[in-house]
C-alpha cells in the first residue's frame, strides 16, 4: 500500500475556541490508482492534502507513506518527503516568477536529483509548453501556468501526485483538458493520485471516490 | 539541491535587476561614506603616531626656551655633564619641507628610523654629507648632496637627519631648538634652574597633545560616518525587506516542493553576504575616492586647528579594506535581520497578501510608537542632564533613531486628518492612497529626515560658529598692523620707528606656564583702550580690567576655565604670585588654556622674555605707507608685518577649510536619501499596479495617476522636512552646548537662519521631486495591458 492513513486529527485554535477540522480520518491509496476527496468547504479535504503531502502536521494519527511514518518525522524529514516522493499541484500554481518555464518544469526533478531532461521534454511536449519554454510565467495564461505547474510536479516521476482543486483558476474547457493530460501522465509513471475537488463531474473521472463531511469520511 | 535553490534564488534578482541595483548602490554608498571617514581618521592617526614616533612629540618631557629662542649648544653639554640624559633636536623648515635633526647617539628608543639598536647604517646617516629620511615627496624637495632614504613611517612633510647635517642645511650651526628628556635620569641631578634657568620642562602627555585634541575631531567624523552609513542602511534595509516580501510566495513554494526551512534561510544568508562583499568592495574603492577628495582638507582642518601634520595623500591600508568589507557584511547583516526572522517565523501555508507590507506595519506601528517614545523621552532626558563626548552622542542617536521611528506614525496621523477633512471624492482616495503607500516610503522618508535634520542641525552650528567666530576677531584683533622682530635689537628699533607714528603700541609677549596643572600661555597686556574697549566676556567681576592692571588679577579663557574648574573669583598662583581670576573670554580655535595678566606682572614674572610681536594702532589707511616704510628703512622682509585684514582672512579660511568636510558629507548624505527615495519609489512601482488600476478603470487617466504620484512624493517630502526642521534645531542645539562643550571646551551662543533652513527645504523638495519624476513618468505611461492584467489575474 502507497498511503495508509490511521484516525488522523488536526485542531485548529479559532477566535472563538479550537476547531477540528480532522476528527479521526482512515484511508488508504495504492499504487495507481487514482482519488477523488470531495466535500464542502471547510469540511478539512485541503487541510488533510496538506497533511498527506507533510505541509503541516497533525494532531493525532498517523500517516504510513511509502513504508515510512510521515507523522514521526520532523521538518526536515517531512521537507525530504515532499522532495522526494510526493508531488503537490496547488490551485495556485505556485510557479517561480523569475524562472523560465523550461527551468520551472525542472526544478523539483533537480531539487530530487533525478532530472531527467527527456522526461522533461516529454512532459512539455504532452503538455502543449514546447513553445512557451523561454517565457517567464507571467507570460503565460492561467491554464497554461497550471499545465506548467502539473509538468513539474510530475518531472521527478513522484510516487504520491496530490492535487488541491488543480482545475479550480480554469475556464470549465480548459479544465477538462488539463484534468485529462494530468491523468494520462499520471498513469504513465505509476503514481497514485489524490485529487480535491468541489467537481462532481471531475471526480467522476477518478477510480474511486471520498466524501468529506464535519472532518470524517461520510 | 543546493545548486537549483540558489539559481531559483537568484534568478530574482535577475528579473528584478533595479532591486538588485537599489540593494547594492544602497551597500556601497553606505560603506563608501563610512570607509572614506575610517580612511580619513586612520591615515590622520597613522600621521600622529608617525609625528609622535620620529620626534618624541607626547612621548616624553622636553626643554626648551622660556621665550621661545633657540638655546646655544652650550647649554646642551652643560646639561650632559651636570647628569641630564637629554637629546638635541632641531627643526626649520626649507621649500615647504619640516627639516628635524636629531642626535641617534643620544636619541631614546621610539625617536626616529635610525637607531643603533636596529642595525642602520650609523656611519652613513653620521657622516657628511649625511642620510636624510622621509616620504618620497618630501626628500625630493631637498637640495641634491645628500643621500635620501625613503621611510613610510616618518611622518608626512618632515625630513630626519643628524643634527650636524641639519644644523649646515638650515644654516644655523651650533643652535638647538629643543631638548628631549630621556624617561630614566640619574639620582643625582643638578637642578635645571641651576644649570640652565632659561629652559623651562614641558610635560609630556599633557591635555594638549595632538592625539587627544585630535580625538575629538575625529569623533566627530565617525559621528558623520555612522550616520551617513545609517542613511544607506535605510536603503539596504528597505531593498532587503521589500525583496523579501516579493519573494514570500516563492519561499513558501520552495519549502512546499521539499526544500528544508534552514537550508534556505543559510543559501538565503549566503546570497547576501556574497552581495555585501560585492557591494562592500565597490563601496571601499568609492570611500577611497571619497577620501582622497576630503584628505586635503581634512589635512588642512588639523593643521590650522590642531598644528597636526596629516600626509595630503591618502595610503591603502589593509586595515580599512577588511573594516569596509566588515561594515558592509554587519550592515546587511542588522538590515536583513527582521526580514529573516519573518522568513523563520512564516508558517508554510501562509497566504502571500498583496497588502502584506502595510498590514505588516500596522501590525508594528504600535510597538514602533512606543520605541520611539521611550527613545525621545531618554533624548529629553539626557537633554537635560547630559555632560560629555559619549552623553552627547547617545543624545543624537536617541533623538535621531526616535524621531525617525517615529515619522511614519506622525505621517499616517497627518494624512489620516487630511482624509477626513477631504470633501472631493478623488482628494479622499489620493489621501487614502497615500497612507497605503506609507509604509513602503517610510524608510527612504526616514532617510531624508535624518538627512535634512543634520544639514539644517550642522549648517546651523557652523553659521553660529561663523558668526561668533567673526566677531571674535573683530574683537581680538583690533590693532590694525601686527609687527614682528626677529631679535629684540630690532625690537626696540621697531618700537623707536612706530611711535611717532601710531596711536599706541602694544606688545604681544607669552610665556609658558602650568595654571592648575593644565598646560597654558599666558600674556602681558599693556592698559589700553584698545582692551577695554573691544573685549567681551562671557563672565566678568565689578572693574575687572582695573583689577587686572593693578596685578591683582588675570582673565583666563573658556576653555581653561572649563577644563580646570575655576570661575570668577577663585585665586591662581602663578611662580609664587597669586591672582584672582577676574574674567573668563571666548577663545575660539584655541585647543590650550590662555591667561591674561597686567604687563608690569607679566615683567616681573619673566624678565627673560622680551616681547618681539607687537599691535599696532593707526588709522587703517595710514598702513599701506606705514608698511612700505619699515620694509624700506628698517629693511623688514614683508613676512614680519601682516595686517588686520590679512590675519582675519587666515582665520576665515582656516575656519572654513574646517568645515569643508562635514559640509562634503552633508551634501553627500542628502544625496544618497534623494536615491533613497528614487529607488524606494522605483522598485514599489510595480506593486503600486494593483493598487492604482482600479483608479483608472474607473475614470483616472494614466496621465493624472502619474501626475498624483508626483505631487504624493513632494508632499510627503514637504511634510517630512517640515519635522526635519525643529529635529535638526534640537540637533544644532545638542551639538553646541553639549558636544562642541565637551569636544573643544567653549560654548558658542545659537542662532537661527530661517533663509538657510528655506533654501535647504528648497534642495530637499527638489531632490524628491527628481526622485519621483521618473517613475510618475513610468506610471503614466503603463500600458493599459498592464493594468487590465491586475484584473485577469484575478480570476
Amino acid at each position: 500500500m502507497l498511503l495508509t492513513v490511521t484516525d488522523l486529527r488536526k485542531t485548529y485554535a479559532t477566535a472563538d475556541g479550537p476547531f477540528d477540522v480532522l476528527r479521526g480520518i482512515d484511508m488508504t491509496l495504492d499504487r495507481g490508482e487514482t482519488l477523488a476527496l470531495t466535500g464542502e468547504s471547510g469540511s478539512g479535504k485541503s487541510t488533510l492534502l496538506h497533511l498527506i503531502g507533510g505541509l503541516d502536521a497533525p494532531d493525532g494519527g498517523q500517516i504510513m507513506l511509502d513504508g515510512e511514518d510521515l507523522t514521526a518525522m520532523d521538518d526536515n524529514g517531512r521537507a525530504r518527503m515532499r522532495r522526494d516522493t510526493v508531488g503537490v499541484v496547488f490551485q495556485q500554481f505556485n510557479l517561480i516568477p523569475s524562472l523560465r518555464i523550461a527551468d520551472n518544469i525542472a526544478f523539483q526533478a533537480r531539487l530530487a536529483g533525478r532530472h531527467d531532461p527527456a522526461w522533461c521534454a516529454t512532459l512539455a511536449d504532452r503538455m502543449g509548453l514546447t513553445p512557451q519554454l523561454r517565457k517567464y510565467p507571467e507570460q503565460l495564461s492561467g491554464g497554461q501556468q497550471q499545465r506548467v505547474a502539473i509538468a513539474r510536479t510530475l518531472a521527478p516521476r513522484p510516487k504520491l501526485v496530490l492535487a488541491d482543486e488543480p482545475t479550480g483558476n480554469l475556464d470549465e474547457a480548459t479544465a477538462a483538458q488539463v484534468l485529462a493530460l494530468m491523468l494520462d501522465l499520471v498513469a504513465d509513471t505509476g503514481a497514485g493520485l489524490l485529487m480535491v475537488t468541489h467537481s462532481d463531474r471531475l471526480a467522476g473521472q477518478m477510480m474511486r471516490r471520498l466524501h468529506l463531511a464535519q472532518g470524517q469520511i461520510a | 539541491m543546493t545548486r537549483a535553490v540558489f539559481a531559483a534564488l537568484l534568478s530574482h534578482w535577475k528579473r528584478n535587476p533595479l532591486q538588485l541595483f537599489t540593494l547594492l548602490a544602497g551597500l556601497a554608498l553606505a560603506t563608501a561614506l563610512w570607509s572614506g571617514v575610517q580612511a580619513i581618521n586612520s591615515e590622520a592617526k597613522a600621521s600622529y603616531n608617525a609625528a609622535a614616533a620620529t620626534l618624541g612629540e607626547g612621548t616624553f618631557d622636553q626643554l626648551i626656551r622660556r621665550d621661545g629662542q633657540p638655546m646655544a649648544q652650550d647649554t646642551y653639554v652643560a646639561l650632559r655633564r651636570a647628569g641630564w640624559l637629554v637629546s638635541p633636536v632641531i627643526e626649520g623648515r626649507l621649500d615647504g619641507v619640516r627639516i628635524v635633526g636629531l642626535d641617534p647617539l643620544t636619541s631614546f628608543g621610539g625617536l626616529g628610523p635610525v637607531q643603533v639598536a636596529q642595525g642602520a647604517d650609523i656611519a652613513g646617516f653620521l657622516t657628511a654629507p649625511g642620510q636624510a629620511f622621509g616620504h618620497q615627496d618630501a626628500l625630493d624637495a631637498l637640495p641634491p648632496g645628500i643621500a635620501k632614504v625613503v621611510a613610510p613611517d616618518v611622518a608626512p612633510g618632515t625630513v630626519i637627519m643628524d643634527i650636524g647635517a641639519a644644523q649646515r642645511l638650515l644654516d644655523r650651526q651650533g643652535q638647538i631648538d629643543r631638548l628631549i628628556v630621556g624617561p630614566v635620569q640619574p639620582i643625582r641631578q643638578a637642578p635645571l634652574d641651576t644649570i640652565a634657568p632659561l629652559l623651562s620642562r614641558q610635560i609630556a602627555h599633557t591635555g594638549s597633545d595632538i592625539g587627544r585634541l585630535t580625538d575629538s575631531f575625529h569623533l566627530n567624523l565617525t559621528a558623520f560616518g555612522l550616520l551617513s552609513f545609517a542613511v544607506g542602511i535605510f536603503i539596504v534595509n528597505g531593498a532587503i525587506g521589500l525583496a523579501f516580501e516579493q519573494r514570500r510566495p516563492v519561499v513558501r513554494t520552495l519549502r512546499a516542493l521539499g526544500v528544508p526551512l534552514r537550508r534556505l534561510m543559510a543559501l538565503m544568508a549566503a546570497e547576501l553576504a556574497i552581495m555585501a562583499l560585492v557591494a562592500g568592495g565597490i563601496g571601499v574603492a568609492l570611500g577611497y575616492v571619497i577620501a582622497s577628495l576630503l584628505l586635503p582638507d581634512v589635512a588642512a582642518t588639523l593643521q590650522g586647528l590642531y598644528g597636526a601634520t596629516v600626509a595630503g595623500t591618502l595610503q591603502l591600508r589593509p586595515s580599512w579594506w577588511l573594516s569596509g568589507l566588515g561594515i558592509a557584511l554587519g550592515g546587511t547583516a542588522m538590515a536583513a535581520a527582521a526580514a529573516f526572522w519573518r522568513l523563520a517565523r512564516l508558517p508554510l501555508l501562509a497566504g502571500g497578501s498583496p497588502r502584506a507590507l502595510s498590514m505588516a506595519a500596522g501590525r508594528s506601528a504600535q510597538v514602533q510608537g512606543l520605541i520611539a517614545l521611550a527613545l525621545l523621552a531618554l533624548a529629553a532626558a539626557l537633554g537635560l542632564t547630559a555632560q560629555g563626548l559619549i552623553a552627547g552622542f547617545a543624545l543624537l542617536g536617541t533623538m535621531l533613531i526616535g524621531a525617525a521611528l517615529a515619522l511614519p506614525l506622525i505621517l499616517d496621523r497627518v494624512l489620516a486628518l487630511a482624509e477626513r477633512l477631504a470633501t472631493g471624492v478623488r482628494a479622499q482616495w489620493f489621501w487614502a492612497d497615500t497612507r497605503q503607500q506609507l509604509p513602503g516610503l517610510s524608510l527612504a522618508l526616514a532617510a531624508l529626515l535624518l538627512a535634512m535634520a543634520a544639514n539644517v542641525g550642522v549648517s546651523t552650528m557652523v553659521s553660529s560658529f561663523r558668526l561668533t567666530f567673526t566677531g571674535f576677531l573683530d574683537q581680538r584683533l583690533a590693532s590694525e598692523l601686527y609687527v614682528t622682530a626677529e631679535d629684540p635689537a630690532q625690537a626696540a628699533q621697531i618700537i623707536a620707528y612706530v611711535t611717532p607714528r601710531t596711536r599706541a603700541v602694544l606688545p604681544i609677549a607669552s610665556a609658558p606656564v602650568q595654571i592648575a596643572g593644565l598646560p597654558a600661555e599666558v600674556f602681558g597686556t599693556r592698559d589700553d583702550a584698545t582692551y577695554r574697549d573691544n573685549w567681551r566676556f562671557l563672565q566678568t567681576a565689578e572693574g575687572a580690567w582695573d583689577a587686572v592692571f593693578d596685578g591683582d588679577a588675570l582673565f583666563i579663557n573658556e576653555q581653561l576655565s572649563r577644563r580646570s574648574g575655576l570661575t570668577l573669583g577663585d585665586t591662581v598662583p602663578l611662580d609664587g604670585r597669586d591672582f584672582r581670576v577676574a574674567g573668563i573670554y571666548g577663545d575660539y580655535g584655541n585647543p590650550i588654556g590662555q591667561a591674561i595678566i597686567a604687563e608690569p606682572a607679566f615683567t616681573t614674572l619673566f624678565p627673560e622674555i622680551e616681547p618681539l610681536r607687537f599691535g599696532l594702532r593707526l588709522p587703517a589707511t595710514d598702513v599701506p605707507a606705514l608698511v612700505t616704510d619699515m620694509e624700506r628703512d628698517l629693511n623688514l622682509p614683508p613676512s614680519a608685518t601682516i595686517n588686520q585684514a590679512g590675519i582675519k582672512q587666515f582665520s576665515l579660511d582656516i575656519f572654513d577649510r574646517t568645515f569643508t568636510v562635514t559640509t562634503a558629507l552633508n551634501i553627500l548624505t542628502l544625496a544618497v536619501a534623494g536615491f533613497a527615495i528614487l529607488m524606494s519609489l522605483l522598485t514599489l512601482a510595480a506593486l503600486r499596479v494593483p493598487q492604482l488600476a482600479p483608479a483608472w478603470a474607473m475614470g483616472f487617466t494614466r496621465r493624472e495617476l502619474g501626475r498624483l504620484e508626483l505631487i504624493r512624493a513632494v508632499l510627503l517630502a514637504t511634510l517630512t522636512a517640515t519635522i526635519a526642521l525643529p529635529l535638526g534645531l534640537a540637533l544644532a542645539w545638542a551639538l553646541l552646548a553639549i558636544v562642541n562643550v565637551a569636544a573643544f571646551g567653549w560654548r558658542l551662543p545659537m542662532y537661527v537662519f530661517p533663509l538657510d533652513y528655506l533654501k535647504l527645504g528648497g534642495f530637499a523638495l527638489i531632490a524628491a521631486t527628481l526622485a519621483a519624476l521618473w517613475p510618475a513618468w513610468r506610471l503614466s505611461r503603463t500600458p493599459p495591458s498592464d493594468l487590465l492584467k491586475v484584473f485577469s489575474n484575478e480570476r
